[in-house]
């Protein structure tokens, strides 16, 4: 703390300072011969070498200071401000560009007339239009990554009374809030040095992050993104998601096997053993929807929530009474062990097994983990959405919110569940091994059978 | 079918937990051998942050030595410095002035809310909670701020002198130190809610770790790993020093024993911390803060002095013996974070690898005080 010493200067307190110190060693000589105690002179109470500048500086970083009247505080005033603009700005967004969907669909008219001018075939638009969906859900994916990192460490930051980053981006004022940070680490993670432990099985370990990652961004084919807006239209899509979702387990078991770190491997072994059992209340939470709906097609799901009751209360199966609730808190549940998250993160427990399947990974290995749990939330997040929150739909039954399009209020409703995954994740505890295992086939599993049972007494007397 | 129960048998896995291990608090290392998930045996093995200072207090003169002391719990160094200063006082016979009694007092309530806070925080995080360190820092980190406004350090304070303290506390100090406790008091209520009863928390530590009175009597524990068993004992009610028997306070105590018992123990402490210290404040008395009389270079006369103070961690005692010269002849430290250490090897056995770190993190050992 040298280097604000010309500053200094201008204080004129410090020139007190050597008083006492020049004060003590005069007055001892002076009383030493008369055979009394020393008359001690205290010194004047300077607070710390700085005289109390440092120190004062410091307390206007106070939480008493920060706490107090924050409403009254620029930046809040100026925030919130910001938020309104944003919001309104991309439900006008919304409005005037529309449904996605009938764009998508002049494109494949634009591009089937183009083909036919040229003279090409029905299968070569086919491929094209087949190419254009994969690159759309592969960026889907990795913009996610992206935006999802950034947002997890501001509300992070937000909810322990941080800022989260605020640097990145650009030196000349265009730093908004961090924005670049994802990019940037990701630059980095590039650049890191990609280290195999000696002890590793070179081929599974490099092997792993791909088998980890690949499942679920093929999972992404039939999620829906809004009204006739998924990248392939299955009838067996529900079925479909969590089948190839659950591969991924094998890349996590690798994994920890791979890396030759006894942690890892119990990060691995603990990994498979949860994964595998919350797959089980995961899906059968979903079978009341399954049941109500009729169909595994994500979008009949999504249809079989359009309308309101009385004209007002949407007729999302959240809001069916009891199944609905059950069923919706079981699925989130289990959507949040199966990404390995807090209060869930046994296999990666930093506390415990030092980060668990993944302490030995590092660079853009370590970064495809990250890459593909976040992908895992966006995926469980647009499945609430369109399970229990009605895809589409607009909640309110009123023209303005009416008015803006499917796809907005899918990502919306993705949007807000994902921040319940984050939010989640910052505030609660970890699970211990065998309490998870209990959680899940004591409470969990029983009360998803229980559910079923409801939703099946709801069709048999209600919805005759 | 003998040959398919051989196969069947699993192999005891050897892992070695710490001395570079993210909740190990320190570098202790525990060498735990695990079957599954369950634990057969474990050795703590500890040396790793030894420096001597027992020893190195026999070539420094007595002011000297206090320096040391703040080297052995480093996350509340002021009880160390005050039980040094205690028996050196009593070797040389000062008499210490009202004014630094309450200042000790004080300087000792707060370093205590800034060690719990800290235990509260790491705790958290053990247990996979991360919010709660950073709440806990953002208040410990005011007492920090104190700390540094009155002696301008914030960890090793060498605040506590031979006969008094190192400077008055002025009406500014004073004042900032109400605003901290009055903005400290709720928090309190927060950390309940956010970690205290949080129902994933309570599943982790109300069943784990239970230490009967009986045991943690056996096991010589002190501070609160024993008073969570329900013992009362508190060195500053059973054996006041630095006027601690004019503050009205509570000494909260456990029921079970359980690691949930004895966090708790320490979150209601802080409580209690700062009922002493708004006391200590409401009636600090006037006069000077150091005593006369104590040499620049003291030598007391031969002879022996022990005196002990309810540190952060528990009862953290001093032995001192003087030949007369300028430095102390032998100094031993009775040093609460070894003592509680010791239970861990037995108590560590048939749990859960989770459950090795909240009954470590339980205990709340310091390990620069376990190994001095």
């Amino acid at each position: 703390m040298t280097a604000p010493n010309p500053e200094d200067k201008k204080v004129p307190q410090p020139a007190k300072v050597p008083e006492p110190v020049a004060a003590t060693p005069a007055a001892a000589p002076a009383a030493a011969p008369k055979a009394v105690p020393p008359k001690y002179v205290p010194p004047v109470p300077v607070l710390n070498h700085k005289n109390g500048r440092l120190i004062e500086d410091r307390f206007t970083t106070w939480p008493t200071q920060v706490f107090a009247n924050r409403w009254s505080r620029p930046g809040f005033q100026w925030g919130a401000g910001m938020l309104v603009a944003i919001f309104g700005g991309l439900a006008v967004t919304g409005i005037v560009v529309g449904e996605l969907a009938t764009w998508a669909d002049k494109f494949y008219a634009a591009l089937s007339s183009f083909a036919a001018s040229k003279g090409l075939s029905a299968l070569f638009v086919e491929g094209v239009w087949t190419m254009i969906k994969v690159l759309i859900v592969l960026h889907i994916v990795l913009i996610n990554g992206l935006w999802s990192i950034w947002w997890e460490r501001k509300i992070s930051a937000h909810i322990q009374s941080r800022v989260g980053p605020t640097y990145a981006g650009s030196p000349k004022g265009w730093n908004f809030h961090g924005w670049a940070q994802t990019a940037i680490d990701g630059i980095k993670l590039l650049l890191k040095e990609d280290i195999t432990p000696a002890a590793a099985d070179k081929w599974v370990h490099a092997l792993a992050p791909g088998l980890v990652v690949a499942p679920c961004i093929i999972a992404f084919a039939p999620v829906l993104f809004g009204d006739n807006m998924a990248a392939a239209s299955l009838d067996i899509g529900t079925l479909y998601i969590f089948a190839v979702a659950g591969i991924s387990v094998i890349g996590i078991v690798m994994a920890g096997w791979a890396s030759g770190n006894k942690y890892s491997l119990l990060g691995g072994l603990r990994g498979a053993a949860q994964i595998v059992s919350y797959e089980l209340p995961r899906g059968f939470s979903v079978v009341p929807v399954l049941m109500f709906a009729g169909s595994l097609d994500l979008q009949i799901i999504s249809n079989a929530q359009a309308g309101y009751w009385h004209g007002i209360i949407p007729r999302w199966f959240i809001f069916y009474p009891v199944v609905g609730q059950i069923a919706f808190v079981i699925f989130l549940i289990s959507s949040v062990a199966e990404t390995n998250r807090t209060p869930f993160d046994i296999p990666e427990a930093e506390s415990e097994l030092v980060s668990g399947f993944h302490t030995e990974y590092s660079g853009m290995k370590w970064s495809i983990f990250f890459l593909a749990e976040y992908a895992y939330v966006l995926l469980g997040s647009f499945l609430l959405a369109t399970f229990f929150l009605g895809g589409g739909a607009s909640p309110i039954n009123a023209a303005p919110f009416t008015l803006i399009p499917s796809w907005m209020w899918m990502l919306g409703k993705a949007m807000l569940m994902m921040f319940v995954f984050l939010w989640v994740r910052w505030t609660l505890p970890r699970f211990r091994v065998d309490q998870l295992m209990d959680f899940t086939w004591k409470f969990l599993l029983p009360w998803s059978f229980v559910n079923i049972a409801i939703a099946g007494l709801y069709l048999a007397f209600w919805f005759k | 079918m003998s040959n398919a129960t051989q196969e069947l048998k699993t192999d005891q896995l050897f892992i070695n937990l710490g001395p570079q291990h993210p909740s190990t608090h320190g570098v202790l290392r525990i060498g735990l051998t695990i079957e599954g998930e369950v634990i057969v045996k474990a050795i703590p093995d500890i040396g790793y942050l030894h420096r001597g200072t027992e020893k190195l207090a026999e070539v420094r003169n007595y002011h000297h030595c206090v320096v040391l002391t703040d080297r052995w719990d480093y996350v509340s160094a002021m009880p160390n410095n005050l039980v040094f200063c205690l028996a050196a006082e009593k070797l040389m016979g000062v008499k210490t002035t009202p004014r630094a009694d309450a200042l000790r007092v004080i300087m000792c309530e707060m370093n205590r809310v800034a060690s719990h806070l800290l235990f509260f925080g790491t705790y958290g995080i053990d247990l996979g909670a991360y919010t709660p360190f950073l709440y806990a820092f953002r208040e410990r980190e005011m007492v920090l701020d104190l700390f540094e406004m009155i002696c301008g350090a914030r960890l090793t304070y060498n605040y506590i002198r031979l006969g008094g303290v190192m400077v008055d506390a002025g009406p500014d100090w004073l004042k900032r130190t109400t605003e901290f406790v009055e903005y400290f008091k709720p928090r309190l209520d927060e950390y309940d809610t956010l970690l205290t009863y949080n129902p994933i928390f309570m599943a982790r530590t109300k069943e784990v770790g239970i230490v009967t009175a009986a045991e943690a009597v056996d096991w010589a524990l002190s501070g609160p790993n024993l008073r969570g068993s329900g013992v009362d004992h508190d060195v500053r009610k059973s054996d006041p020093y630095s006027g601690y028997e004019n503050y009205d306070f509570d000494v909260p105590l456990g029921k079970t024993g359980s690691c949930w018992d004895r966090y708790f123990c320490r979150v209601q402490e802080m409580r209690q911390s700062i009922r002493i210290i708004e006391q200590a404040i409401a009636k600090l008395p006037e006069g000077p803060f150091m005593a006369s009389g104590v040499a620049k270079i003291p030598k007391p006369a031969p002879g022996e002095a022990y005196a002990h103070v309810e540190g952060s961690r528990g009862d953290l005692g001093i032995y001192l013996a003087s030949d007369g010269g300028i430095s102390p002849y032998r100094m031993h430290v009775h040093a609460p974070s070894f003592i509680n250490l010791a239970m861990l090897q037995e108590k560590l056995v048939g749990m859960k690898v989770s459950d090795v770190i909240a009954l470590l993190g339980s205990i709340d050992i310091v390990l620069g005080e376990v190994d001095r």
